[in-house]
């Protein structure tokens, strides 16, 4: 190899360092002003009722699955809420959602691409929130509603209209300084 | 007041690092002795003033000292010691003190055991490593202050994150930043190579043993978080491809292929250049984790506290040095000629191929972990990569890799044939069909588990291979133990080390067949699994220091013997009000009985049941490769550094 080709060669990981420290730069401005969200895009759902489904209970679970339709008229706000029995952060958030339920707050999961046998050992190890539980094992209806990955928490206010969504584990600072507030303002 | 004498601390370690960095880097320029010599002492005392902020953080977290935001955010009177101390650095701050805290550790044993280390190397590499403690301590001091105050102190702390009070979990982050640390020191070495334009022989030698510790702590540490995950989130996943894992496997990869690397320098003075760009993308690695776990840029559960601020210092660091470090390796690296000629059928040639697998590997996990973040942020497009790609691009790499590691250390150097290696593995390959095949008879058209268990015993085999051939066992069975003692142990650790890797695939292979069983069961009625009876005996309260919980006595019989008793439980804690699950786990040579206790209604208690075949092996296996990085370390090569020897030997000549 010449001289030149090695020199050439030895540029490439100087130019890559820049070029993968130039989108980091990106990425960091972009959480700054909004522009990139690590916890996916702003729901165009929002301020909207969801996205026509019907979707089958879990098996064996006891709960009854649920439509778009049975989402308005509601007697009071409900949380919708993704997740999967292979899902870290779905344990991580799970002792809210078992508080929220314990508080009374009705939670309606919707369980995503998963075994059944797994999601009740899931939900037989860890606790059960869910009023109602449905199954969506092919993941089209989280699709239509633009669910970027689990764990995923809608907010739907009673007439139906999903107020607020968060793409990421609900953690204490998002139930005390989201949720509660939420529930207050559209109980 | 012991706060801000810690606060202080850093302050002193942060201008220590700077004099530690200027004065040998500038005498080394300018081959000033005296300067050059300032390096140990000020690495010493930088080491000092690193323990004491160190030590200053672990005691305002053991008396639970809550007019530190750090301990009222992190910690509660009412945790048990071992998890106040660990809840120190188990927070961002806590942790970058840590971190600061083992790269000045491994600055004090650069000086203290480098007596034998040219001059101006051990001034360069001092310097270098001052730089690296510099920029972090200034993040420190600027962006994550572990000592700052609130008033009025609040009556305790909140931080009581039940999931993260386990053992497992308070030694992870050690662990893991002693590998990550470890590659800084290969760095620096690889940093003062370039600056000195020359790499030989010695210079293999010296980081070598640098790249084998913090390889042998950062596989402790991986295992470590893997094991953690196995048992707390208990469905038998041990491995998810989560980016902060990835993060973590990225310098590992790495790091092995300059271990690899490191010993083509040392025996033979070739692949310089390729070594040292390693050694550069180890540290890398290791620093690109960081900032991908503190920047925020990543949505993970292992992140820290998210923000953009410390994710744009981390990047200036990141920038600094890695950047840095390959504008001065495309200045200097073209300068440092090839040498030392191989045919492709070598020891070298087959450490190659180590390298090249191992790096493809590498840039598979680096782009899988950074894609989706590059297309959300070019192409405004929401992907996620997952398991099935990092499992199928993977693997392909997996089997010649595999295959070649049996082989690679029966190759001679620069020149081998291809036939005597496959004759003294003959019995190895035998082993590892006879018991794919077995596997395919007993359990049935597995092919994941059958080709893992082939894999397996080839590895282990051929260890024992390698290892039979330098102690000619076969061929003069007599002398074979007087050979076996005079065997270095680099080659013992060696040998130990790729079964170590055989091992773990053994239990990866096992995990494969695991089996499970679900059910509703009131006291006294039993179930089958895996050749077991296990019974539940009953459903009990139990009292904690910080929770109460319900326990559950499970017995497990074979063949109407009792094989073990398990209590898992349920555990509810008051303070943060959290429920957590702790499966009850019996650990053997055949598997893991694992038991889970859930839910109960109407006088029946939810069990989960796992019968995990071989599970253990999994972490046995990575601790036997840690366990071969120590044997390697202690070989008389790198005791009796070379340099030293010779004056041995010019002494003993004049004598």
């Amino acid at each position: 190899m010449s001289l030149t080709s090695r020199r050439a060669l030895m540029l490439a990981p100087l130019g890559l360092a820049v070029a993968g420290g130039a989108g980091f730069y990106g990425m960091l401005r972009g959480i700054g002003t909004g522009s990139y969200d690590p916890r996916g895009v702003p729901s165009v759902l929002i301020g909207r009722t969801p996205p026509d489904f019907a979707l089958p209970p879990l098996p064996d679970s006891g709960k009854s699955g649920f439509a778009a339709a049975e989402l308005r008229d509601l007697p009071g706000p409900v949380l919708v809420n993704y997740w999967a029995s292979w899902c870290v952060p779905c344990i991580i958030e799970h002792p809210q959602l078992m508080r929220l339920s314990r508080e009374g707050v009705p939670i309606w999961g919707i369980n995503y691409k998963d075994k059944p046998r797994d999601a009740g050992a899931f939900l037989a190890r860890h606790g059960d929130p869910f009023a109602r539980l449905a199954m969506d094992e092919p993941g089209r209806v989280a699709i239509d509603w633009g669910v970027y990955g689990v764990p995923e928490t809608y907010f739907i206010d009673r007439q139906g209209i999903i107020r607020w969504r968060w793409a990421g584990p609900v953690t204490p600072e998002v139930l005390d300084g989201d949720i509660r507030p939420l529930l207050r303002r559209y109980a | 007041m012991i706060g801000e004498l810690g606060h202080f601390a850093l302050a002193l370690a942060f201008v220590l690092a700077l004099a530690q960095t200027v004065l040998p880097l500038w005498g080394a320029a300018r081959r000033d002795g005296r300067m050059m010599a300032a390096a140990g002492p000020l690495a010493h005392g930088h080491l000092l003033a690193c323990a004491a902020a160190f030590g200053a953080l672990l005691y305002v977290f053991a008396v639970n000292d809550t007019s530190v935001v750090n301990v009222v955010q992190n910690s509660h009177s009412a945790k048990p010691m071992l998890y106040k101390l660990a809840g120190a650095w188990g927070n961002h701050e806590g942790s970058m003190v840590l971190w600061v805290l083992i790269l000045a550790l491994c600055g004090g044993a650069v000086a203290g055991f480098g007596r034998d280390l040219p001059t101006a190397l051990k001034a360069r590499v001092l310097g270098v490593l001052g730089l690296v403690a510099a920029g972090f301590l200034l993040f420190i001091l600027v962006t994550s202050n572990p000592f700052g105050r609130v008033w009025p102190p609040p009556a305790d702390g909140q931080g009581l994150n039940p999931v993260l009070q386990d053992p497992g979990l308070a030694f992870h982050p050690p662990l893991l930043y002693l590998g990550y640390v470890g590659f800084a020191v290969t760095f620096a070495f690889a940093v003062a190579a370039l600056l000195e334009g020359r790499v030989d022989a010695a210079w293999g030698r010296w980081v070598r043993p640098w790249a084998l510790a913090a390889w042998s702590f950062l596989t402790l540490g991986i295992a470590l978080g893997s094991w953690w995950a196995y048992y707390e989130l208990g469905w038998g996943g041990y491995w998810f491809w989560d980016p902060v894992e990835n993060a973590s496997l990225l310098p590992w990869l790495a790091g092995t292929a300059l271990l690899h690397s490191a010993v083509v320098v040392e025996k033979r003075e070739a692949l310089k250049v390729w070594t040292v760009l390693l050694a550069l993308l180890a540290f890398g690695f290791s620093l690109l984790g960081t900032f991908l776990v503190r920047s925020g840029v990543l949505n993970s559960v292992h992140a820290f506290a998210n923000d953009p601020e410390r994710g744009v210092f981390i990047l200036g660091l990141l920038v600094f040095y890695i950047g840095g470090a390959f504008a001065l390796f495309a200045w200097r690296g073209p300068a440092m000629a090839p040498t030392g000629m191989f045919s492709p059928l070598s020891r070298e040639g087959g450490l190659v191929l180590n390298n090249l697998l191992l790096c493809s590997a590498a840039a598979v996990v680096l782009v899988g972990t950074l894609w989706p973040m590059f297309a959300d942020l070019l192409f405004d497009q929401k992907i996620s990569v997952g398991p099935p790609f990092f499992n199928t691009a993977i693997l392909p790499l997996t089997v010649p890799l595999v295959l070649a590691m049996a082989a690679g250390p029966l190759l001679s150097w620069k020149r081998a044939r291809l036939w005597p290696v496959l004759e003294r593995l003959w019995w190895a390959a035998l082993g590892a069909a006879t018991a794919l095949l077995l596997c395919l008879f007993l359990a049935g058209w597995r092919v994941g588990p059958a080709l893992g268990f082939g894999a397996a015993i080839w590895l282990i085999l051929g260890a024992l291979a390698d290892l039979a051939d330098r102690i000619a066992l076969f061929r003069r069975p007599a002398a074979a133990w007087s050979r076996a003692g005079g065997l270095p142990r680099a080659a013992w650790g060696a040998a130990l080390a790729h079964a170590g890797l055989g091992v773990t695939l053994l239990g990866i292979a096992g995990m494969g067949l695991a089996t499970d069983h679900l059910s509703a069961m009131r006291p006294g009625q039993s179930v089958a699994l895996g050749g077991y009876q296990w019974r539940l005996d009953k459903v009990e309260d139990a009292i904690g220091p910080n929770w109460s919980a319900r326990r559950a006595t499970v017995t497990v019989l074979r063949d109407g013997a009792t094989v073990t008793v398990l209590h898992p439980e349920r555990r509810f804690f008051p303070v943060g009000r959290s429920t957590t699950t702790e499966a009850a786990i019996h650990t053997g040579l055949s598997g893991d009985l694992y038991a889970v206790l859930g839910e109960e209604q109407d006088g029946a208690a939810v069990l989960r049941l796992h019968h995990n075949l071989l599970a253990p092996w999994i972490w046995l296996g990575a601790l036997i490769m840690a366990l071969g990085g120590a044997i390697s370390l202690t070989d008389r090569r790198i005791r009796v550094a070379a340099p030293a020897s010779k004056r041995a030997a010019a002494l003993a000549a004049k004598a």
